[in-house]
């Protein structure tokens, strides 16, 4: 059993931009381990790590990162790193300084700062380029930079705003790799993506934000098992909407199919929308039905599910 | 994973406060700005604004301009109080401030960097006072540099040995030192109001041409409005004071022993307010 100073604890937070919603009613306790905020864009992902850190503030609720509020930054940055999404740097700055200098700033002599800075450099593979403007960096190598700045000083939490972004398939799995190794070292990793399988592999726990809103959470397994046994509901538009009833109504997945009130349509309720468009496109090849349009009902469910299922599918 | 940074709390613990981690802290950003304020593109600006008055002096000290003011010595008190008035604290160390002290939090706003200062273990509270006395030491020494030179410039060409005698036998030293003094209180007012200012307004252009208008219209408010301005402070330590005209409101100097401290504390004041408002910041760049 974890205590408050070993959780990231949200307890019933709120942020709102204006009448815009960024997060609501989040109540959420992160233990160590590799977590993952997936969710489509403008899903509160970002939003939600910003409020980890003390960027941003919330409208309702508190936040404790291993019992220190967020508004001490003196206090929580020496716990914490983030690697944000903002793909920008002081100017005129080489990749070494950028570390140094910060370090600096942290407070480490600069004797320190320089060992901290080269290790955290190794840890990310970028020792060749150190001493080159990050100004004239490629995307990947900014990316690893930040990387490097969010673990130079060694923190006990870390924070990393869509990782992956960017980064090539080797250096994509390197970078995993030292997910997983400061995982193992007891580190909290606190990891956004909107696409589930980049993080599937490798998460502990994984957390699922849709419109500002935790949609589910739970280990990867368990979060999927709770979005398939939510059906999912399909409009189809077809000319013989009661032939097509009959034909899908025998399959298992298949929950509910209704007529639409104008007889042209039909509402099928599915747990397995891959399954179903696949058994569709079969009953359009036999010429069973001709199928003027495929639209999900529900939205929210259905972006969440693509998420999920589609995202995963692909990656079978 | 052991964590460093903790040796240095332990380290700071050690001591009664934690000045002398904030101490390295301030060091460490002061010195990331000074960089930024001297060396980066931005300063390019702020080099002409600080140097503008030397060329029209560079010429002066080449050609002497008809008019008899210009040929006699003990005009040039009241000529350099007039330069110095109007363009170098009016207008060089104005501009020049709301440059440097603008841009010090609402620059890294702009160019999106700003977070990863909000990032470091360092209060807000902190990293205010660095920045603030980087913007300070950028200012004093470009604008208090221009003030000794552009006087000297006016002086030594056209009358060598006098000017001699007067910086060294006479009152032109005490002058020089207090004009630069009162460049260096310049800069510290203006900068704490342009560094408030350029934590709340997305363009502070507008108030910064606000305040001048404010501050070149001073001779023209009553006693008590006058008050409510950096420039009347300022005036009242000139060691030659300018005529304002015949439209001028007149009203008796602040002391100096007065306006130097209330200055001071207003300057605090303001500190305190920015440092406030920076605890509270939110990095949304995308609406600032």
């Amino acid at each position: 059993m974890s205590t408050p100073d070993q959780l990231i604890i949200f307890d019933n937070v709120s942020k709102f931009y204006g009448e815009i919603l960024g997060v609501n009613r989040v109540n959420l306790q992160i233990a160590s381990g590799i977590t993952s905020l997936v969710g489509p864009n403008g899903a509160g992902k970002s939003t939600l790590m910003n409020l980890m850190t003390g960027l941003l503030r919330p409208t309702r609720g508190s936040i404790e990162v291993l019992g220190i509020p967020t508004d001490q930054p003196e206090q929580l940055f020496r716990k914490v790193g983030y690697c944000t999404q903002f793909d920008s740097f002081p100017r005129g700055v080489t990749g070494r300084e950028f570390l140094t200098s910060f370090l600096l700033v942290h407070g480490f002599d600069r004797k320190r700062a320089n060992e901290l800075s080269h290790v955290a450099l190794e840890r990310v593979n970028l020792v060749a380029a150190a001493d080159r403007k990050v100004a004239g960096y490629s995307k990947g190598m900014r990316q690893r930079i930040r990387l490097a700045q969010s673990i130079a000083h060694e923190p006990v939490v870390l924070i990393l705003d869509e990782p992956l972004n960017g980064l090539d398939p080797m250096v994509r799995a390197e970078t995993i790799a030292l997910f997983l190794k400061l995982a193992a070292e007891g580190l909290h990793l606190i990891i956004s993506s909107h696409i589930l399988h980049e993080v599937d592999m490798m998460s502990d726990r994984v957390v699922l934000l849709n419109n500002g809103y935790i949609v589910a959470e739970g280990s990867t397994h368990g979060v999927r098992d709770e979005m398939e046994d939510h059906p999912m509901q399909i409009l189809i538009r077809c000319d013989q909407p009661a032939k097509l009833a009959a034909y899908v109504f025998a399959k298992d997945h298949v929950v509910e199919a209704r007529l639409h009130e104008d007889r042209r349509g039909l509402f099928v309720k599915t747990r397995d929308a891959d399954r179903f468009y696949l058994m569709l496109n079969h009953a359009v090849a036999e010429g069973e039905v001709s199928v003027e349009s495929i639209a999900p009902v529900d939205d929210d469910l259905t972006a969440v599910y693509q998420y999920l299922i589609g995202t995963s599918g692909g990656s079978e | 994973m052991s964590s460093a940074i903790d040796a240095v709390q332990t380290e700071s613990a050690k001591a009664p406060t934690n000045w002398s981690l904030w101490f390295r802290q301030i060091g460490a950003i002061f010195r990331l700005e000074i960089e930024k304020n001297f060396f980066s593109r931005r300063s390019l600006l702020i080099y002409l604004i600080a140097f503008l008055p030397l060329f029209p002096l560079t010429i002066l000290a080449l050609i002497t301009p008809p008019g008899r003011e210009w040929k006699d010595f003990n005009q040039y008190t009241v000529i350099y109080s007039f330069i110095y008035n109007a363009f170098i604290m009016r207008t060089l160390v104005f501009f020049g401030s709301a440059w440097i002290f603008m841009n010090l939090f609402r620059g890294e706003l702009v160019d999106r960097s700003l977070h990863y200062y909000f990032l470091s273990a360092v209060r807000r509270e902190v990293l205010v006072v660095a920045k603030y006395i980087s913007g300070l030491a950028t200012s004093i020494i470009l604008f208090t540099g221009t003030t000794v030179i552009a006087m000297l410039l006016l002086y030594f060409p056209h009358f060598y040995s006098q000017s001699v005698r007067y910086f060294t036998e006479g009152k032109g030293f005490t002058q020089l030192l207090t004009y630069a003094g009162i460049t260096i209180l310049a800069c510290i007012g203006y900068g704490a109001f342009f560094l408030f200012v350029g934590l709340f307004v997305r363009n502070p252009i507008i108030p910064a041409v606000l305040l001048y208008g404010w501050e070149w219209l001073n001779f023209l408010l009553p006693p008590l409005l006058k008050k409510i301005s950096v420039i009347h402070y300022l005036n009242s330590l000139v060691p030659v004071p300018m005529s304002e005209g015949p439209f001028a409101v007149v009203a008796e100097p602040t002391p100096a022993y007065i306006a130097v401290p209330s200055m001071l504390v207003v300057t605090l004041l303001v500190l305190i307010l920015a440092a406030y408002r920076i605890r509270h910041m939110e990095i949304r760049y995308g609406s600032d």
